[in-house]
């Protein structure tokens, strides 16, 4: 359990980005696509953030490199104080947009599978994807295998497969987009479960603006491609909510003051996707 | 909803039958049309069978044939899959070796029998290498496609895992195309197979193929009929088990 911070303190800076900038191509003298950034940004220890932005202004790429599963092009990253550089830092985990399950495998060995790759022992591995499969309502499911789920509880599988890591930051990219409305609620009650009872750094990547303004502590709202941070939002929510929050009369005024500033930013990528588009078709 | 599948499972059933029929019938269509004596009827092709069976120099050649083949298999499924995963992780071998490998798959290995000929004379070895040489060229070509094909997310998951060389090959590509790998096979080991006999046919004394060269040489139809016969039915067998194999290991994949 992660102690709240005591007034008047300083956050305890758990990830730190500067100046971080990635960019796509240019091989050859090809294209250059501006993916994303520069972005300066610290992710408090133990805060629940989320990242939205309209579609395509490199929300993934950011997760990627603040992973460590990319390197910048340029800028730096930090992990608890030490440099990530294009190999993912012990204590991170991630899930990704896509599912990411492994069809060969079912549900327990999925989960199961970080784990017998890090030399952990057989005793340890089988009391933790237990208690993983259990926290995410996969029970009666372990023993099937992928294609035999929802999306849902597929990226449910997932989820539980970086739990058992103990991560000490989560990162997650969109992993509800596949659901409808209210199972995304449901999930997001049984993601703030789990932030409080692991008491882990969590980095939540959504476009759902009610999802980002009920989860989170802070709010951070990307401009179109090359995405940068245009504002950041506090919510001031107590520690121990749910989904109940989106009742509160505070709710309305921190969306409407992120609005004000994805509205454009939207209106934005879409004219560039446009823009695409008709480049693609005159060619 | 097991009666279903159960229902499809006999109707797949009569199906194949309904088909074995049809074969059975428009060979002995073909028989009575071209004449006893050149097109072998199923009937008689069956009752030379059973006086092979029970001649003994008939099991030497089978043995013969099963040896080589078992050792022309191993090598083949080695150096396929070996070649297949090596050529297409990099991005350059796999654009330079693609066309090549496709230029040798169609090919007629035949052209090369003399230099296998030369290399490894008349015997064992030469039969083997003639049946990885017409097996090694599909498996590598499905593997290295494969490999070349596997979903982004995979690599990425191994790397969010931070998984070894050795891991990433052996828990995550080779799961990951291990269904379009038993295509390959599945296609590789009846051509190995074909090899192995085409090349005891012309670089052998002992073995199925060299019997039916034997047979052909003193103008035994019925033999001959009944050695190939027994051929197609041990390529359909070997067909058949590497399908079953493939459905056993993928139950759950999609
Ligand atoms: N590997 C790559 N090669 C080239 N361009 C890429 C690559 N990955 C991403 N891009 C480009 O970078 C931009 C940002 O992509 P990214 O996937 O990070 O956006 P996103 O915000 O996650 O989008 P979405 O909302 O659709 O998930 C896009 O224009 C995309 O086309
Ligand atoms: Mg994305």
């Amino acid at each position: 359990m992660a102690v709240p911070q005591p007034v008047g303190v300083l956050p305890e800076i758990h990830a730190e980005c500067r100046d971080l900038v990635r960019n796509f191509g240019g091989i050859a003298g090809g294209h250059v696509i501006e993916a994303m950034g520069p972005i300066t940004l610290e992710i408090r220890r133990g805060e629940f953030f989320s990242v939205i932005g309209p579609s395509g202004c490199g929300k993934s790429t950011f997760m990627d490199v603040l992973a460590g599963l990319t390197p910048p092009t340029s800028g730096t990253v930090t992990f608890e104080g030490l440099p990530v550089r294009g190999t993912v830092p012990d204590g991170v985990g991630a899930v990704f947009q896509e599912d990411a399950s492994l069809p060969w495998l079912n549900v327990w060995d999925n989960v199961a599978f970080s784990l017998r790759h890090d030399g952990t022992d057989p005793a340890e591995i089988k009391r933790r994807v237990d208690e993983a499969v259990a926290f995410m309502g996969l029970r009666q499911f372990a023993k099937a295998y992928p294609n035999q789920l929802s999306g849902g509880m597929r990226q449910r599988t997932c989820i539980a497969r970086t739990m058992v890591m103990r991560p000490r930051m989560i990162l997650l990219d969109e992993p509800f987009a596949a659901l409808d409305a209210q199972t995304r609620l449901l999930m997001g009650d049984e993601l703030l479960r789990l932030w409080r009872e692991t008491g882990a750094t969590v980095v939540l990547i959504t476009h759902a603006l009610d999802e980002a303004v009920m989860l989170s502590d802070r709010i951070g709202a990307m401009s179109a491609r090359p995405g940068r941070f245009l504002d950041i939002v506090e919510t001031g929510w107590p520690r121990e909510r749910d989904s109940s929050i989106l009742a509160r009369a505070e709710v309305g005024a921190v969306s409407s003051r992120l609005w004000g500033v994805l509205r454009e930013e939207s209106q934005k990528a879409l004219d560039q996707s446009g823009r695409l588009a008709a480049a693609r078709e005159g060619s | 909803m097991t009666s279903l599948r159960q229902h499809l499972q006999r109707r797949r059933l009569a199906d194949f039958f309904i088909l074995l029929l049809a074969l059975v019938v428009v060979w002995q269509i073909a028989s009575w049309l071209v004449g006893d004596e050149i097109v072998v009827s199923p009937a008689e092709t069956i009752a030379q069978i059973g006086v092979l069976y029970r001649r003994p120099t008939f099991w030497g050649h089978f043995d013969a044939t099963l040896l080589a083949f078992a050792y022309a298999a191993s090598i083949t499924i080695v150096l396929g899959l070996g070649l297949g995963i090596s050529l297409g992780i990099s991005r350059a071998a796999y654009d330079t070796c693609e066309p090549l490998l496709m230029a040798l798959a169609s090919l007629p290995k035949v052209t090369l029998y003399p230099v296998i000929l030369m290399f490894f004379g008349v015997g064992f070895s030469a039969k083997v290498v003639f049946g990885v040489l017409h097996g090694v060229v599909p498996i590598t070509l499905f593997t290295m496609n494969a490999v070349r094909n596997m979903p982004a997310i995979y690599a990425r998951v191994a790397r969010l895992h931070r998984l070894s060389a050795r891991d990433r090959v052996l828990h995550m590509l080779i799961p990951a195309v291990l269904p379009e790998i038993f295509s390959g096979l599945r296609l590789g080991l009846s051509v190995t197979l074909l090899g192995v006999v085409l090349g005891e046919m012309f670089a052998s004394t002992r073995g199925l193929g060299s019997m039916l060269m034997g047979a052909i040489g003193l103008a035994d139809f019925r033999t001959v009929a009944a050695v190939t016969f027994m051929l197609i039915v041990l390529a359909t067998l070997l067909s058949s088990v590497m399908l079953w194999l493939d459905r056993r290991l993928h139950h759950g994949a999609k």
